[in-house]
């Protein structure tokens, strides 16, 4: 035994352990994350339960099986059930039934001894739909410009709606978008030279002149949008539902119709990557809880680009004037110190900070000054994107300093005292020797920025992210990036869907999915940052004298 | 006393008076130089006065203060913060401890190498060039030729004018003290520091460097430091004993090496001490 400890072994186990430890943490979390967030997109099978219920009443309940648990018997022994006294627990299913309109919620829990006839009819469908959830049933009837043609019409209905609909979304988010920004900055022309005492009347009439000619635009393009709708209102699907209510739902509000049962294994993979293509490039519906989260990919990304791009060059600056030029006395010791406790305040302490003083004061100052004409709608004097780039960008910015400087302390002084001898100035050498050496630390520390801001949640809420944003930080509108504009964000989008949406149950695998998302991209980002440091490693590898 | 054979003194036909140079003869003077790091002082008063063309050694134990000497002829112990100095160094008889004195021209003017070889981790050619492009140099032509001829006068062209665009961190370690050789006289300096140039590399590689010298001397006043006196004697015409800061004896590399004046010198390098 002595001579087992002496060997050193305790320590390979110990050791080993704590990897194998982190390592199954991580894994554990992925393995989780992923499972239930990619079986959102899976087309479940659809079932139809025939059931008695305690009162001897015949019921019909079709949805997808949510979830399964076992429970105690005496738990439900205020209902009066017939049950079978040998078993001490009994196993209910939650359903998810969909069909809002007829029901308030759609889950409801069935118990299994009550079903009486458990099948997956053929031709039950699924319509997801852009309000009001997914509605369960059959098909009765299809109307094509308001005359019934029979189910057979289905497939000519369906590639014919998404037509409209494709047409309906670019007028609307493309042509009116545009022509409603014109207005308003035409709109805003006018007030500055309100505001400066310039406006002529020539002037003014060239405003009104521009904004009539804009509303006429206006005017055409809302004719064509109301014709569109109209045209795809005639269209109608007439569904049973589970309890025999025939209910008509407008084509309009149907994103998909699916025979789930149907489906070959191919074709359920199909749907299954459909379903992900489109939670990746879809905005989101009804309050968040259902259709893809674009915006805020989008929204993370650009914020945590935003933040690298004002970051990396602020710590390395900081980092140099730290190392090279300043004195090694107390004082840079104490800036030292400051920097490294900088990174220990918590991040809302951050957020409460940018709200003050840059959204507040420098945004405040910046709307007097430049953006007058708004007031009182404030234009940076609000919470955006800009400043949670920025506040996020001061959060992470002792990381950035602390590794920079010591990439900068182990490059050896033969390289500086080389360059120097060769009558570099040490601005010259700092610029052409020093920084490129340094540059793979300098990378590590964007990498930790990156993998801290991208995963920040809580100062955002009071510097730019809002639930839902109506545009992206980014249009075809001039000036094209819109740094005062909020944003959504993965993290936020999160909390958002997990515990403030009005449909928890249904949210969850949403946000198992969401999460799955941040953290895919987290990933993505960093490895892109890896794979730079590592290039740059290779080339400034130092050989070992 | 050990035996050389100084095989330049041969070649050699004027012997100089060191202490009676004329203004043309002198590279490098320098006169009453004390220098301090913080309280302690490691340099007593030295004058002495460096001959152009020619290559001076400065031996000594270690210690000595050879190579802070050397440092303080293109004012690399500047970057010792701690450093104080006293006294004057005259190029061109003009003072290089001047208020005025640009440093990285002086840089320009007497370049230096290392004990251990510091090649940039660029290539090959981007090593040599180096100084040029500190100095605004950027025609194409100008650089190629530059690095030609200096990678020729280093004694490295042969070896790596098929990689010149390679990492200089691949070259084995002689052969990247010789590329240092080449970046430094890239720039044409007048004079050339060598500290100790040979102390990290194996005797192949020190043949190499100390032939390199010898023709190096035809463009260049070289001074060098060495504590393998075999070397001194071998490569320099003036050979300077350094000792506890002191400068004890300086003359030609013959006399300092057959009948040393001083009983230092002599204790120093027959072995005594060291």
């Amino acid at each position: 035994m002595n001579n087992w400890f002496k060997s050193g072994s305790p320590w390979v186990w110990l050791s080993a352990g704590g990897v194998s430890i982190s390592l199954i943490s991580v894994l554990g979390l992925l393995w989780l994350i992923a499972s239930r967030g990619l079986s959102y997109f899976w087309p479940a099978q659809i079932h139809q339960f025939d059931m008695v219920d305690e009162h001897g009443k015949n019921n019909t309940v079709i949805g997808e099986i949510y979830d399964r648990e076992s429970i105690p018997t005496s738990q439900l022994a205020h209902l009066n059930l017939d049950l079978d006294p040998t078993k001490d627990s009994i196993e209910r299913l939650l359903i998810k039934t969909g069909n809002r309109e007829l029901v308030s919620l759609d889950f409801r829990w069935i118990l299994v001894p009550q079903v009486k006839e458990q099948t997956q009819p053929e031709d039950v469908v699924v319509v997801e739909r852009r309000t009001n959830g997914n509605f369960y049933g059959f098909v009765e009837d299809i109307i094509l410009d308001g005359k019934s043609v029979g189910i057979e019409k289905m497939p000519e209905l369906v590639a014919r709606v998404s037509e409209f609909q494709e047409e309906i979304e670019e007028l609307q988010k493309v042509d009116i978008g545009a022509i409603n920004y014109q207005i308003e900055r035409t709109r805003l022309k006018e007030r500055k030279h309100k505001l400066d005492e310039t406006l002529t009347p020539e002037l003014q009439l060239e405003f009104k002149n521009k904004v009539a000619g804009l509303r006429a635009d206006y005017e055409v393009l809302e004719q064509a949008l109301m014709g569109l709708r109209k045209k795809i209102s005639r269209d109608q699907i007439v569904m049973r539902a589970m309890d025999g209510q025939k209910v008509t739902i407008n084509f309009e509000n149907v994103l998909k119709i699916s025979f789930n049962n149907k489906l070959s294994l191919i074709g359920k993979i199909q749907m299954f990557f459909g379903q992900i293509a489109a939670f990746i490039v879809d905005d989101p519906r009804e309050a968040n809880t259902e259709g893809g989260v674009f915006p805020a990919i989008f929204g993370t990304v650009l914020m945590v680009l935003l933040m690298t791009v004002i970051v990396s060059p602020l710590g390395v600056v900081a980092a140099i004037y730290l190392h090279e030029y300043a004195g090694n006395n107390a004082l840079t010791k104490l800036l030292r110190i400051a920097v490294i406790n900088l990174a220990g305040v918590p991040s809302i302490v951050y957020g409460v900070f940018g709200l003050g003083f840059f959204v507040y004061m420098v945004g405040g100052s910046l709307d007097q000054l430049f953006y007058a004409e708004t007031l009182p709608s404030p234009t940076f004097g609000t919470p955006g994107v800009m400043w949670s780039a920025i506040t996020l960008a001061i959060l992470t910015l002792p990381v950035v300093i602390v590794s920079t400087e010591e990439g900068l302390s182990r490059i050896p002084s033969a390289m500086r005292h080389g360059s120097l001898a060769l009558g570099a100035t040490k601005a010259e050498t700092l610029w052409r020797i020093i920084l490129p050496i340094a540059s793979p630390a300098i990378m590590t520390g964007i990498i930790l920025a990156i993998a801290r801001a991208a995963g920040e949640v809580a100062p955002l809420m009071l510097v730019g992210v809002v639930k839902m944003a109506p545009n992206l930080p980014l249009d075809g509108n001039f000036p094209f990036l819109h740094l005062d504009r909020k944003f959504m964000h993965l993290g936020f989008h999160i909390y958002d869907v997990g515990f403030q949406s009005p449909n928890v149950e249904a949210a969850r695998p949403l946000v198992y999915a969401t999460a799955l998302l941040l953290v895919s991209i987290i990933v993505t980002l960093n490895m892109t940052a890896v794979s730079i440091r590592n290039r740059l490693r290779e080339k400034y590898r130092m050989l070992e004298h | 006393m050990i035996s050389v054979t100084p095989k330049n003194l041969s070649e050699q036909n004027v012997k100089l008076d060191l202490n009676n140079l004329s203004p043309e003869q002198v590279a490098l003077e320098i006169k009453n130089l004390d220098l301090y790091y913080g309280n302690k002082q490691a340099l007593q008063n030295i004058s002495m006065s460096i001959p152009k063309g020619q290559v001076t050694a400065f031996i000594g134990p270690s210690g000595c203060g050879k190579s802070t000497l050397l440092r303080c002829i293109n004012r690399m112990n500047d970057l010792v913060d701690s450093c104080k100095i006293e006294g004057q160094i005259n190029l061109h008889g003009e003072n290089i401890y001047n208020k005025h004195t640009d440093v990285a021209a002086l840089r320009r003017k007497v370049g230096m190498v290392f004990q251990r070889p510091n090649p940039f981790p660029k290539s090959i050619y981007e090593n040599v060039v180096y100084g040029l492009r500190i100095t605004g140099e950027n025609n194409r032509r100008v650089l190629d030729e530059a690095v030609e001829k200096s990678l020729r006068s280093a004694a490295l062209w042969n070896e790596v004018k098929d990689r010149l665009h390679e990492s200089a961190l691949g070259l084995s370690g002689g052969q990247q003290q010789r590329l240092v050789i080449a970046r430094a006289i890239a720039i044409e300096p007048e004079v050339l520091l060598l500290d100790e140039p040979t102390s990290a590399l194996d005797p192949i590689s020190t043949l190499t460097i100390e032939e390199l010298i010898n023709d190096l001397k035809k463009q260049f006043t070289v001074v060098i430091v060495t504590h393998n006196m075999q070397q001194a004697a071998r490569v320099s015409d003036q050979t300077a004993f350094m000792y506890m800061g002191d400068l004890i004896e300086y003359s030609d590399t013959n006399t300092l090496f057959t009948t040393p004046m001083k009983k230092k010198t002599e204790d120093y390098i027959t072995g005594r001490y060291g």
